[in-house]
């Protein structure tokens, strides 16, 4: 069966700017993997290893400088049209105008992705409602919003077009205990009752473990490691020969980086 | 298997009913974001008032006939500078928000993006405009009597596409870079007022400068405006600015939009398109 986002052998540097002032930074060093249709795919990394380098080349806002990537069979440079029909994305930073309220912004969505309003306005609401967003504060401006709220609001304008690839970018980072645990769960039925195709990167092991059904762990921008979350505890638990090894384990063996300094890491993802 | 109701059934692309007219999105966010920054825009259009004022009070010390020269001046410069501005402005405003990747990634193609602002643009120039007028005539009075109005506004819509074409260069700026963009395209905006006679004629201009004046569309339109409208200029007398100015729009909006494909290519290639801000 065909992938439904396959990357094979992509690479992306930066260069440091016009006047070559910064180090280049090698973000993707030659990436491969394939994503099932239907599968929760985790990709977890420390900060600066080529996450959200990769879900900018998937979402095609960012060019490879080597390799190819595809989304539903159409290669995400070339096709990117067609690519953009299929996909949406949640971002760590629930970017929006700020002043305008949660309707007024995924009005604008539905607008740009030719979504009727009041179909999107309905799935707004729906999708709203499962992750406990009041519909009282639909039409309040996003700053009068909690960072949590955003978040559900991000999550609802992903999904107003239908789309058949949804990429989280760490969509539960700095959000509260409650509202962590809401998106969560709303991701986990979307992976149990939906046909989606989600790919999802994140910080946290909990989530990693629990909602994706592999995971892949990225450093340095090469993918070190992919399987089930249970075959990457098992191989570590042989090689160690203990039973007590979880997620975090076999990512700090992997990336070689003590868990604070991975979080300390200036963000150049 | 219970499914979410909310995606049941998962439609494939492309078998959804799709609402025409996108470019929509953009004036309806933009006007919805005047709505709320109205203490901005009071602030923007009593600036703007009181600014055309001024001048057509040096118009009044220099003698009656002076008086509309100068008030064309600012309301032309108004609306085609607004136009420019605007251009620009919506792209950095999308830059500081963190929207633009989210606009970029949506599945409409680029030009309806643009002209989805550029539309935006020429309608809320109009009503600035209009409102300006409106107090202008409220305070000095002025009279259009064989005046050529119909020719005049000929001239005003056919001279907002080549400034729409370099409203579309100019929006390049943001994208290169978020802090810079906005205020370097302000510095293309002086150039263009210096050069253009919106204030005075050409002729006092220093030779070399006076050559630039001869690329600006807003001599042409300044000039076919004032003819209109002060010497009451027949469509007959205006026709070949007219035409002139729309071979500038029909050549200058397709390089525009060329301009901007390729600097979103290099914001691409570079990661420039990431939040910032």
């Amino acid at each position: 069966m065909q992938p439904i986002i396959s990357c094979r052998d992509v690479h992306k540097t930066f260069n440091g700017g016009i006047l070559k002032r910064k180090k280049p930074v090698h973000a993707l060093a030659g990436i491969n993997f394939d994503v099932r249709s239907g599968e929760c795919f985790g990709l977890i990394g420390p900060n600066g290893s080529g996450k959200s380098t990769l879900i900018r080349v998937l979402s095609t806002l960012l060019y490879p400088d080597q390799g190819q990537a595809h989304v539903c069979g159409f290669d995400v440079v070339r096709k990117p049209y067609r690519v953009r029909e299929l996909i949406s994305r949640v971002s760590v930073d629930a970017a929006f105008f700020k002043k305008l309220s949660a309707w007024e912004n995924l009005r604008y969505s539905a607008r740009l992705y030719g979504v009727p309003l009041r179909i999107a306005r309905q799935r707004a609401l729906d999708v709203l409602a499962e992750l406990g967003f009041s519909a009282r504060r639909f039409n309040d401006s996003m700053e009068d919003l909690s960072r949590g709220m955003q978040q559900k609001v991000a999550v609802a304008r992903a999904l107003i077009n239908r789309p058949q690839v949804l990429l989280l970018d760490e969509p539960t980072t700095g959000l509260d205990p409650r509202s962590k645990r809401e998106v969560e769960a709303y991701i986990q039925r979307l992976r149990n009752q939906t046909d989606l195709t989600i790919f999802l990167t994140t910080h946290d092991m909990y989530e990693a473990e629990h909602l994706c059904d592999r995971v892949a762990i990225i450093d340095k921008g090469r993918i070190v490691a992919l399987d089930t979350p249970k075959m990457l505890k098992r191989i570590l638990a042989r090689k160690r020969g203990s039973d007590h090894v979880s997620l975090e384990d076999v990512f700090l063996e992997l990336t070689h980086k003590e868990w604070v300094d991975a979080e300390g890491d200036d963000d150049g993802d | 298997m219970q499914r979410i109701p909310t995606l049941e059934p998962m439609v494939p692309a492309g078998a959804e009913p799709r609402m025409r007219l996108r470019f929509l999105a953009l004036i309806e966010r933009n006007f919805a974001l005047i709505k709320r920054y109205i203490g901005w825009e009071v602030v923007f259009v009593f600036y703007n008032i009181v600014n055309a004022l001024c001048i057509a009070f040096i118009g009044v010390t220099q003698g009656k006939g002076h008086v509309l020269y100068l008030v064309i001046g600012a309301l032309i410069w108004g609306f085609l500078s607004l136009l420019f501005h605007e251009l620009a402005e919506q792209v950095q405003w999308e830059r500081w928000e963190g929207t633009i990747e989210y606009s970029f990634m949506a599945p409409m193609h680029r030009l309806t993006y643009l002209l989805g602002n550029c539309f935006y643009a020429v309608v809320y120039g109009v009503l600035r405009s209009a409102l300006l007028l409106g107090v202008l005539v409220l305070f000095l009075g002025l009279s259009l009597k064989g005046a050529n109005i119909a020719g005049a506004l000929v001239v005003l819509v056919v001279s907002g596409l080549s400034f729409i074409g370099l409203g579309l260069i100019a929006a390049i700026l943001p994208v290169l870079s978020t802090e810079k963009g906005a205020q370097a395209s302000h510095i293309f905006q002086a150039v263009i007022l210096l050069i253009s006679g919106v204030y005075y004629e050409v002729d006092v201009l220093p030779a070399w400068i006076r050559s630039l004046s001869v690329a600006s569309p807003a001599t042409y339109t300044l000039r076919a405006i004032r003819a209109a409208l002060l010497e009451g200029a027949s469509f007959k007398e205006l026709a070949p600015t007219i035409l002139l100015l729309a071979g500038i729009g029909i050549v200058l909006i397709p390089v525009g939009f060329a301009v901007f494909s390729l600097a979103e290519r290099w914001a691409k290639r570079t990661g420039k398109l990431k939040r910032s801000g």
